[in-house]
């Protein structure tokens, strides 16, 4: 168990003679963003990694204070805006917990299918991006590929393909468009005659393999100390997916399996991830033809009121854990709300991995916490 | 066959009657040195677009296609916006080693190009050693890397460099055994004589498994050697950037980026020379009209058909694996290259004194 007290004696280590220190962004390739890492180097292995934030810093919970509760969702697709539905979903279920509306069935399907079909379009952008830090340039298309199915389907239903904007508080804001259930199946399709090539051009690979396995081992105490979520944790063989431990919408009448790696490193945390996109297929299948008939959104008032009280969610993102935690004083606005995001956490992480490693596993690293930098400035 | 001799012997004759023989050597140097240069500048145009192509046609998309026809010209603009821009030297930097650099990673290109036969009585200069001038200058190209990380004054320039020493030094190791191999069984450093002992075959066919061996190390290794992907560790942009040539613009990287391809270009032409028969022919056995078919298609066609497959099968490496790591690297080459390409060797002199090939 790493104790508190290294984590303070280590972030005094100051840089000694020979010692190089260089700043990997916040314009960097590797970083995919504007993140800013301050690595101290001997020779080629990593000493410490001190991650700079705050260049992406929107002051979005500030921000949610000042909208009322049907505006504020919209803002926090710009947070984590690989997994947008997910976040709005966040914060749709929040506001429905506080308003104490039920769900129509039909609302409920929709907003699991289109969560499902955001985690695997995050994770084909993560497996492309991945890849490409470690320098393979291909999969990075093909990824984008299947990623493009998803966002025009996402694009005819919701009107938009990065930002959907489409959960609003009792259920979601229109109906699917009629061609949904036929284009999903064909995604489907797709996607199942793809995959091979995932695991051709990339898992089996020898040079992957030996980048990826034994490098940047997380153990489990470490994973449940630093309060990491999602793939990351799971990699370390901790159980952690919100959808089964806290199951919200339908996901508990569900069949699905939580995803375990028991190997800690960066492989097992890759094929965490591998693995979740066929558990999310499996989830659409069962999904797409059993749609409900009925409302796709429940009755609300126009301006919503939550009662006085504290008010918390949490739904598993693409990335980990996110937690919408509303603080109301009856208002038509928010007094105070906080997001537990689950890339800062994630990132904390980084630069205990990544002591003594080399600078080339760092990026794999990085690849591997699947990092969102405004996700993580927000 | 058709041989380029004939145009050579044509001028040179000319040009005896015309100047005495002083002026005469001056002037066909300079004819000499103004056709390595056009090819150079021809080769890399080639070589910048095929490379776009061919990673265009691996990830499933067009590629450049807007500047003449189907983007061919493409690489010609790029080299015209490249040549307007400003080439900037940082402030800290080194300012005569700096501005140096990419001159001698040129310069160390084009002096490779002088042993290789490129058809049929068509070579610069057939020295004797052709063989070990080529590992032993392109050696130098390292020193133009570590001059240009080290005078840059950039952290990221220098671990690029670094990186790039540690590789080509180790790397040119099993380079040089594997070309020994053919060398052993030719008995000739002379390049000529490499691709005259091929006459009947090719030294991958009748070379048996060490020379199928040496093939595979040579073609790994020179790859390491040209620092491109997989093993493009001097440049590793998701991790250094651009490594050696972060700090450069204008047409001082477009040097580096030129050298790099010819590097390439002059490894395959080595490759093809050495292992695949040079401008020699494919011919089997008896099959007079099947070899007289061949012999029928230009030398030269021959020789780039060649050297361009080999290229293309280093952009494929470059296009679909991720990159190696550093201390992964060294591994590769001092725990397995370098061991087996000496136990090779071994095992291609026993064929050559037991006369086991064809």
């Amino acid at each position: 168990m790493y104790r508190q007290t290294d984590i303070i004696s280590d972030a005094q280590v100051s840089p000694q003679e020979g010692d190089l220190v260089i700043n990997v962004g916040p314009q960097h390739p590797a970083t995919h963003g504007v993140l800013h890492l301050v690595i101290t180097l001997n020779g080629e292995t990593i000493k410490k990694v001190e991650p700079h934030l705050g260049y992406i810093h929107r002051s979005i919970e500030k921000m949610c204070e000042s909208l009322t509760y049907r505006q504020f969702i919209y803002v926090t697709s710009r947070m984590d805006y690989l997994s947008a539905h997910i976040n709005n979903h966040a914060c749709a279920l929040c506001v429905e917990k506080g308003l104490q509306v039920e769900i129509p069935a039909r609302a409920q399907v929709i907003r699991v299918l289109m969560d499902e079909l955001t985690r695997i379009a995050s994770h084909e952008l993560w497996w492309g991006a991945m890849a490409m830090d470690l320098g393979a340039f291909t999969p990075f298309f093909h990824a984008f590929r299947e990623r493009e199915t998803i966002n025009d389907i996402m694009e005819e239903t919701c009107g938009a393909r990065l930002t959907m904007n489409y959960m609003v508080p009792g259920g979601v804001m229109q109906d699917v468009h009629p061609n949904f259930q036929r284009r999903v199946k064909e995604f489907i399709q797709l996607y199942k005659r793809k995959i091979h090539e995932y695991d051709e051009l990339v898992t089996g690979n020898i040079i992957f393999q030996n980048r990826m396995k034994g490098v940047g081992y997380l153990s489990p105490e470490d994973a449940v100390a630093y309060g990491c979520s999602g793939p990351v944790t799971r990699g370390s063989g901790v159980s952690s997916d919100i959808r089964k431990i806290y199951p919200y919408e339908i996901y508990d009448k569900l069949n699905f399996d939580e995803v375990l790696e028991s190997g800690g490193d960066s492989f097992a945390r890759y094929m965490i991830r591998i693995r979740e996109m066929h558990e999310s297929i499996k989830i659409i299948e069962q999904l797409i033809d059993n749609i409900p008939e009925g409302d796709f959104q429940a009755k609300t008032k126009a301006v919503l009121k939550l009662p006085k009280g504290e008010f918390y969610t949490r739904v598993e993102t693409a990335r980990g854990e996110l937690g919408v935690y509303i603080v109301s004083e009856g208002g038509t606005t928010p007094y105070r709300i906080k997001f537990r995001s689950p890339g800062f956490s994630n990132l904390s992480v980084l630069d205990h991995i990544a002591r003594g490693s080399k600078i080339g596993d760092l990026v794999a690293m990085m690849g591997t916490l699947d990092l969102v930098i405004p996700d993580i400035d927000r | 066959m058709w041989s380029f001799s004939h145009i050579a012997d044509f001028i040179h004759e000319w040009l005896s009657s015309t100047f005495n023989p002083t002026w005469t050597l001056i002037i066909e140097m300079v004819i000499a040195g103004v056709c390595v240069i056009g090819l150079f500048a021809a080769l890399g145009l080639v070589l910048v677009i095929m490379e776009r192509k061919v990673s265009a046609w691996i990830q499933i998309r067009l590629g450049p296609n807007r500047v003449g026809p189907k983007g061919m010209l493409q690489s010609l603009a790029d080299t015209l916006k490249l040549l307007v821009k400003e080439g900037m030297t940082p402030s800290g930097a080194d300012k005569f080693l700096f501005n140096l650099a990419p001159f001698i990673a040129m310069i160390v290109a084009m002096l490779l190009f002088a042993p290789i036969a490129f058809a049929k009585d068509f070579q610069l200069w057939d020295l004797n050693i052709g063989v070990l001038y080529v590992s032993a200058v392109s050696s130098i190209m390292v020193i133009s890397i570590l001059m240009a990380g080290w005078s840059s004054n950039n952290k990221y320039s220098l671990m690029g460099a670094m990186r790039s020493g540690a590789q080509i030094v180790s790397y040119e190791l099993s380079a040089g055994l594997s070309i020994l191999a053919v060398v052993v069984l030719t008995g000739s450093l002379s390049i000529s004589d490499i691709v005259m002992s091929q006459a009947d075959g090719w030294w991958i066919f009748k070379g048996h498994i060490p020379v199928i061996i040496a093939f595979i190390i040579f073609l790994i290794a020179v790859t390491a050697e040209t620092n491109r992907a997989p093993f493009d560790l001097a440049e590793a942009e998701s991790e250094l950037t651009a490594g050696f040539h972060t700090e450069y613009s204008g047409m001082k990287f477009a040097l580096f980026f030129l050298a790099e391809y010819m590097n390439v270009f002059i490894v395959c032409a080595i490759g093809a020379t050495l292992f695949l028969g040079g401008w020699m022919p494919f011919h089997i056995g008896n099959w007079e009209g099947f070899n007289h078919v061949m012999d029928w298609i230009p030398s030269s066609v021959w020789f780039f058909g060649k050297t361009f497959f080999l290229i293309f099968v280093i952009m494929w490496f470059r296009w679909t694996f991720p990159r190696l790591r550093i201390d992964q690297l060294l591994n590769l080459e001092w725990k397995y290259l370098l061991p087996i390409s000496m136990f090779n060797i071994l095992l291609a002199t026993l064929m050559a004194i037991m006369g086991w090939h064809f």
